[in-house]
């Protein structure tokens, strides 16, 4: 692979940039893997990378029925944080944060990690004590967030409205160390660094069926033919409850439409991430100045990547009525995107009752941030067959036992 | 240069003159114009420069496909940025002033991005700045946020107001154009409900440009006529000015009205947003004209050809004095006629077909025009404007035959259906290959509720571009949506234009075909982000093959135009570069809105205090005015406490808890959910819900219960009465009345539905007053002392855990003797409407008693000194009861209720799990809230190993030190045992407490039972 | 922003005086059920691409809960009926078959 940098860009401008490879490859599948990996977005991609860089398993396919990074990947609103209030949710996202501090140099692929800060405003008193909490605990699983008085929340976001009237502020759950990055980069740096290392991601290529014998999976049937691998795992979103099907399994999960949408591009008006989420809106800039902003779920199940109106309306609303500068400016683009939401909200991160399958999905609104940290777990479980310690209270029994992870207690909102 | 005409302009009043400034520059236009037409009737046609080499822009369109032209428009309360001058109606006293440079538009520094252009393609920042690795945040980024982001931030609150509107019809007509007015006549005709929008402010569109007859009158009679014959149809609704903006799914359409952008402080809203729902949709959108790629097509003073026409004809303005017209298509001679019959000069049309023969091109000879067949344009010279061009052959590699001087160049790629509103839902689109578009297939319509097609396309947006075409396919459009929506059949028939003759186009999607990567580098797709024609061939390139790896890593199309212009241009490049068909490259997903639309309009009315209702208890007023800090729960606000002039609030939560336990307190306790569960198997039901048997409890007796979720988790609790036999009163939490009394209906809705019990909220039927402390039963006696009779309120007719009915004072009350506190303890309830007027009561007579209102903070920190639990506090939606040491309140008697099978799962019964303690300072402090309190050693995961938090923490009055409760793991075995919990003050402290049982005060209960 | 006829009030509603309840005919199991059985009942949910009967209530209209057939992939709405039933009535059935013959049935 031939390194990008400054120095390659002027190298190629020289012969008007005719001379750049491909940052991926687009191979015909081989008849045989070590590991399928069904699903190239952020998470098969991540997890296909670091089976490759922590386990040296490089005879992987990454199949992907559209095209790479075209899911949640692609159409989320790109907040980073990992203040989270249980433990394996902290572990797991501040894994994830950690890795997209270096993420851009680890694969030589500017994904724009912008640790500009992630503030959730208390907009009520019942929310003041749920943060300061998490505050609280943050601080003992090596997570650094404070919670910071109104004063401080308007030091940092001058054009908020701090004082209501109907909810004013209260104060803020502060990470300095959250942020935002490219969300696009983030799958093609991935496909880019796993083509380099021989695998094979392959496009446009639907899993049609799970090939089992003995309780074991043996290999997918796809729309580019039968495929046979040693260890299969489905990282998709959207989809999954579609594809456990297939290998005869069900789970506890459904899909439902998740909007966002961003404002026509200004100048820099708000250098950090805001979460409000007793109003349910949240608001960020991008580095092209758009205002990118997100609400919460629909309540029923779909798969049109389509919402319903009021809940932008309703998501709106509460922005303009926390940053009133924002009332003239305007609504550029709208769009949905299909997340799986479990029953405690949390994700599945395992085994399934299938031999030598494996599964991650259920991010629900919170997948992007995840992206790193998920793929570590992933590859972990897949390479050893049992789940390490960041995925193992992930697992699909939590929910026989009745041992869920809700984080339901800190946020009421989705993101 | 550009200039107003002496004559012409069939929309403009040159009696009304207009004022307006640019840049502070003072300049004058008509009532009619839009600013684009404005500005360039006094020659202002460099108006921005672009998002990332900061090149000089000018104005590319006349309408709401505008790429360029982008202002800053208004000024402090009114200001809004990137407004289409396009689409900006022109008014008396407009300020605007251009985007995206410094120090000015003449001489912007960024524009150094524009001579490094060659080391700046598309997606070149994802492969630099990465070393060092802090730079990005603290150097690199900062920088790119400051040159990206076109128009300035405003800095002050909106100073006007907008509106929602809802609206039922039968069907919605987008598009106010022939094809538009030809759907509206059919349907119209048949008699259903009809609702016409248009965004601009006139009716017609573009047809009175092209000229032509309807009918056999002149297009701009026959759009009169039939304006005036709609307006005279009573199911017919006309807007101008109001834009569809979006369609949603099972037939819902977002109308956007501007109502008063153009008269702006008029006291009317600016924006209306019309939420509709209909049965049928026509989109009658038209079409949209591509501009042709070839290098130097955006320097200033290149335009759409058919947008040259426009000013020419509609608003009188001739954007150069000579003006060279390139085209593939017959459309483009239009605008040279246009022209040379309004006595410019039109030194050449160039035509990148190999022949010129259609009757528009032999009307453009015949009129003296040059006509230069298989030619191409190589380069345009310009700067800040047009200066020339370059001519060469299109079939070549671009080497110049000709050199001609020009001001302004018209060109035209052909046209493209406005499929959007068709999009939206998804509708899908099939590849015309004579007109090289995609237009909507009819055949895969959007599907509504019914799964029936809900949107049909009219006129130019279905495909035909001829008049007589457009006119038959909208007016049967039209029938068709009408009949869909249940009109009824018309016979009438639909207006006609003669079919013209035309000369097939070409397809040209480079120029010339050969052209060097050079000069492919300077030919742009994308006017405002810089997508080139490179771009996209550099992406295929990269391995960027789909549509939207293309468009996310070029950018292309994703500027506020939203791809209008670029989107075929750039799919067509994609497709060539990777040798597939333009239909296998497909189209990128068309999403609303149509055009941006104002944050405002979408929030409308709610704002400021009706941002969300309040709701109000009857003390409500009360409270505001004796200055209580109001917290909000729910949807209520309460009196978190009444600080007196000169107290904070901290010292007025103790002045009441104290005063409450050695006096009287009253508490607003209205917010108190209220359900009545009646019928004859209501206690079967009872004992479902609740974790207790509620079914033995006696009539007139009370008992605490618990709710849990049918996971488990505990969810509400309250003290229940048995009203009558057959009748139970649950009291739930003050968030939780209308969640609870869904959770009733629910389970008697869908799984106990042959159940006989009917639930009824009656929260806001009653106000509820707590009277409590010692003098409790004195203020109530001298309440019916007065009023002569009432209620025996003594313990040996009332007591503890009973209710009764009755009066009391004057007052219809039902006086429950239940207590949170700790104290002698009334809650009492009467009818809402009696509810100020007993209050008002209960503070008079309670007067010689030492009454004193209370608040939430005070109500909490007494049930913490008791080791009451409050859910929202000791619960989080993860604690069950069992953890809470609640097992008294939960039957063991009963087969089953909600919760119950979810509380047997291994984790549920796991003894590791944090139980219910109260908690106490070694020094008497206050333990933080939420604090954690800490094991030996780290987790799996590195992190601290937590043993236990704090649920509720106040400092006791009473007691004059700090209590608190906590979850602590093996807590109730472990009394008497020093726990840490460390700060995270940024000191590093660690704060010992004892584990100690919870209940702080008065452990017997003598208090409260007297 | 769907719209579908509640059963009982006969109103085209808005779904925003809707509230969705999730899948329907689900099977209680309480005290006595195995882990399995319990898991299944409260977590486990059929979340189709196509046909999928769902639970929805009139929150902001008549109050009363009332199930649908509706497509997850077309928003088509095949039918709405009680929510007293503990699996779809036959003419509901018949109603998704008709305008979707290749569809597997309830199951």
């Amino acid at each position: 692979m031939r390194r990008y940098s400054a120095f390659a860009i002027a190298r190629e401008a020289a012969r008007y940039h005719t001379g750049w490879e491909r940052a991926w490859k687009s191979p015909k599948p081989k008849k045989k893997y070590d590991v399928v990996i069904v699903g190239a977005g952020g998470h098969g991609l991540a997890t296909a990378f670091y089976l490759g860089k922590n386990f040296g398993i490089t005879n992987v396919a990454i199949i992907e029925k559209g095209w790479l990074g075209g899911g949640n990947t692609g159409r989320n609103t790109t907040i980073i944080r990992s203040n989270y209030l249980q433990d394996p949710s902290a572990a797991i996202y501040e894994k994830a944060r950690s890795l997209y501090e270096t993420m851009s140099q680890d694969l030589n692929y500017n994904v724009m990690f912008s640790p500009r800060g992630v503030m959730m405003l208390a907009q009520t008193e019942h929310e003041v004590r749920g943060y300061v909490r998490t505050a609280h605990a943050n601080a003992l699983q090596g997570v650094t967030t404070e919670f910071i008085s109104p004063e401080r929340v308007k030091e940092l976001v001058p054009i908020m409205n701090i004082h209501g009237p109907r909810y004013p502020v209260l104060g803020a759950l502060w990470q300095a160390r959250a942020g935002t990055a490219r969300h696009d980069a983030v799958a093609w740096g991935y496909a880019r660094a796993c083509s380099d290392m021989g695998m094979d991601i392959i496009q446009k290529c639907e899993v049609t069926g799970v090939r089992q014998e003995n309780g074991n999976v043996t290999g997918v049937d796809t729309t580019h033919g039968q495929i046979d691998c040693d260890k299969l795992a489905m990282v998709v979103a959207g989809n999954a409850g579609h594809l456990a099907e297939m290998a005869g399994f069900r789970l506890p999960m459904e899909s439902v439409a998740l909007q966002a949408l961003v404002s026509e591009p200004i100048k820099p008006c708000i250098d950090v991430v805001v979460m409000a989420n007793t109003v349910h809106g949240y608001m960020s800039q991008s580095d092209k100045g758009e205002l990118v902003i997100g609400g919460g779920t629909d309540g029923f199940n779909n798969y049109t990547q389509r919402g319903s109106f009021h809940h932008v309306e309703e998501t709106v609303r509460a922005l303009v009525e926390t940053f009133p500068i924002i009332s003239r400016l305007k609504m550029l683009r709208q769009w949905g995107g299909i997340v799986d939401v479990t029953g405690d909200r949390s994700p599945i991160i395992g085994k399934t009752p299938l031999g030598n399958c494996f599964i991650n999905c259920g991010w629900g609104t919170g997948g992007f941030k995840s992206i790193p940290g998920s793929g570590w777990a992933m590859a972990e479980t897949v390479a050893k067959g049992e789940p390490g310690s960041l995925a193992a209270e992930f697992g699909l029994n939590r929910f026989t036992e009745g041992r869920f992870i809700d984080e339901s207690v800190a946020a009421g909102v989705a993101h | 240069m550009s200039t107003r005409l002496a004559s012409g302009g069939r929309l403009i009043d040159r009696s009304k003159p207009k004022n307006f400034t640019f840049n502070g520059k003072r300049m004058k236009g008509y009532e009619g114009d839009t600013l684009a037409a404005a500005l360039l009737g006094e020659d202002q046609m460099l108006v921005g420069r672009s998002f990332k080499y900061h090149r000089p822009r000018g104005i590319v369109a006349s309408g709401a496909e505008e790429p360029n032209a982008l202002v800053n428009l208004g000024q402090g309360d009114r200001f809004e940025p990137n407004q289409r001058v396009t689409t900006t109606e022109l008014f008396d006293g407009l300020t605007c002033t251009s985007q995206n440079h410094w120090p000015s538009l003449e001489f912007d520094v960024g524009v150094v991005n524009n001579y490094a252009a060659r080391f700046l393609p598309a997606g070149f920042y994802y492969k630099t700045f990465m070393a060092p690795a802090a730079a990005w945040k603290h150097v690199f980024e900062p920088v790119i946020r400051k040159s990206a982001g076109l128009g300035q931030v405003p800095t002050e609150a909106d100073a006007d107001r907008y509106e929602h509107y809802y609206h039922h019809t039968d069907v919605v007509i987008i598009g106010g154009g022939v094809a538009g007015l030809a759907s509206a006549l059919a349907a119209g005709r048949s008699g259903a409900k009809v609702l016409v929008m248009e965004q601009t402010h006139h009716w017609g569109g573009r047809a009175a440009v092209d000229g032509g007859e309807i009918d056999g009158q002149s297009v701009e009679a026959w759009i009169d006529a039939t304006v005036a014959e709609l307006e005279g149809m009573e199911n017919v609704t006309l807007r101008t000015r109001m834009m569809a903006s979006g369609v949603y799914d099972h037939g819902y359409v977002l109308g956007y009205e501007r109502v008063a952008d153009h008269t702006p402080g008029d006291g009317r809203p600016r924006h209306r947003l019309w939420r509709i729902r209909t049965k049928q949709i026509v989109t009658a959108t038209g079409a949209i004209e591509r501009p042709l790629s070839f290098a130097g097509n955006d320097i200033p003073g290149v335009m759409l050809a058919s947008a040259v026409r426009d000013y020419a004809v509609n608003w009188g303005v001739s954007v150069g004095d000579r003006t060279v017209v390139v085209t593939n298509n017959d459309d483009g001679y239009r605008t040279a006629l246009t022209l040379k019959e309004a006595g410019l000069d039109v030194p050449v049309v160039l035509d990148a077909r190999p022949e010129a023969t259609g009757p528009l091109a032999e009307a453009a000879r015949a009129a003296g025009i040059r006509v230069e067949p298989g030619r191409a344009i190589a380069k345009v010279n310009g700067g800040k404007r047009v200066t020339g061009v370059s001519i060469c052959l299109q079939a070549g590699e671009g080497a110049a035959l000709e050199e001609i001087a020009c001001d302004a160049v018209a060109m035209s790629g052909g046209w493209s259906p406005v499929v959007h509103m068709w999009s939206h839902c998804g509708g899908k689109l099939i590849w015309d290959e004579a007109q090289t578009h995609f237009r909507p297939d009819p055949d895969r319509a959007p599907t509504g509720h019914d799964g029936e097609a809900f949107v049909v396309t009219a006129g130019s947006a279905s495909g035909p571009l001829d008049l007589a075409g457009v006119l038959e396919n909208a007016y049967e459009a039209g029938k068709a949506a009408a009949k869909a929506a249940g009109g009824k059949a018309i016979r009438k028939a639909g207006p006609k234009a003669d079919a013209e003759e035309a000369q097939p186009m070409a397809p040209v999607w480079i120029m010339p075909q050969g052209a060097s990567i050079k000069k492919r580098m300077k030919m742009w797709l994308d006017y405002q982000n810089d997508v080139k024609v490179s771009d996209v061939q550099l992406a295929a390139r990269e391995g960027y093959e789909s549509v939207e790896h293309t468009k996310r890593y070029t950018t292309l199309g994703m500027a506020t135009d939203q791809g209008k212009l670029s989107n075929i241009n750039g799919l067509a490049i994609l497709s060539d570069a990777l040798d597939q068909e333009i239909p296998t490259t497909g189209t990128t997903t068309f999403r609303p809105p149509y055009t941006p639309i104002s944050f405002g309009a979408i929030a409308g009315e709610a704002r400021h205090e009706i941002f969300q209702p309040i709701r109000r208890t009857p003390m409500h007023q009360w409270h505001e005015d004796a200055g209580a800090y109001m917290e909000p729960v729910g949807h209520w606000r309460r009196p978190y406490c009444y600080a007196k002039p000169g107290e904070t609030n901290e010292q007025a939560v103790n002045r009441e808890v104290l005063n409450t336990r050695e006096n009287l307190g009253l508490l607003d306790a209205s917010t108190l959910g209220k359900l009545i569960v009646k019928g004859p198997d209501a206690g079967k039901f009872m004992d479902m819900m609740y974790t207790n048997m509620m079914s033995n409890l006696a009539v007139g007796k009370c008992r605490y219960g618990l709710m849990c979720s049918e996971n488990g988790f505990l969810s509400d609790d309250g003290v229940v009465a048995r009203i009558e036999e057959d009748t139970w009163l649950c009291h739930t939490t003050s968030g939780g009345a209308d969640r609870i009394h869904a959770w009733m209906e629910e389970w008697l809705q869908t799984e106990w539905w042959d159940w006989k019990v009917y639930v009824a909220n009656v929260t806001e039927q009653l106000a509820q007053v707590a009277v409590v402390g010692p003098n409790a039963r004195k203020v109530l006696e001298k309440l019916n002392a007065q009023a002569g009779g009432g209620m025996d309120v003594s313990k040996e007719a009332l007591p503890f855990m009973q209710w009764a009915d009755g009066k009391i004072g004057a007052f219809d009350a039902r006086v429950y003797r239940i207590s949170f506190s700790g104290e002698l303890s009334y809650e009492i309830a009467v009818p809402a409407s009696q509810g100020r007027a007993f209050w008002d009561a209960l503070l008079e007579a309670g007067e010689e008693f030492g009454v004193m209102p209370y608040g939430t903070e005070c109500l909490h920190i007494m049930r913490a000194e008791k080791g009451f639990i409050m859910i929202g506090d000791e619960t989080d939606g993860t604690v069950i009861p069992q953890d809470l040491g609640l097992n008294w309140a939960i039957s063991k008697k009963k087969e089953d209720f909600l919760g119950k099978r979810a509380q047997q799962r291994s984790h549920m019964t796991d003894p590791e799990r944090w139980k219910l303690v109260g908690l106490e300072t070694l020094d008497g402090s206050v333990l933080p809230d939420g604090a954690y309190a800490v094991g030996e050693g780290d987790n799996v995961h590195g992190q601290r190993n937590m043993i236990g938090r704090v649920t509720s923490t106040y400092y006791s009055p009473t007691l004059k030190k700090g209590i608190a409760m906590g979850l602590v793991l093996h807590g109730p075995d472990r009394m008497g045992e020093v726990v840490d919990f460390p700060t995270v003050d940024g000191t590093n402290t660690v704060i010992k407490a004892r584990i100690c049982d919870p209940v702080f005060y008065d452990k017997d209960g003598e208090k409260q039972n007297v | 922003m769907l719209i579908l006829e509640c059963p009982y009030c006969g109103v085209m509603a808005d779904e925003t005086d809707l509230h969705g309840g999730g899948e329907a005919h689900l099977k209680r199991f309480g005290p006595g059920s195995s882990d399995d059985e319990f898991e299944t009942y409260l977590f486990h949910r059929k979340n189709p691409k196509g046909v999928h009967f769902e639970r929805w209530r009139h929150v902001s209209g008549c109050g009363k809960w009332f199930h649908a057939a509706r497509n997850t992939m077309t928003l088509e709405v095949y039918a709405t009926y009680s929510a007293q039933t503990t699996e779809p009535p036959q003419d509901v059935i018949d109603a998704v078959k008709a305008k979707h013959p290749d569809w597997e049935g309830y199951k």
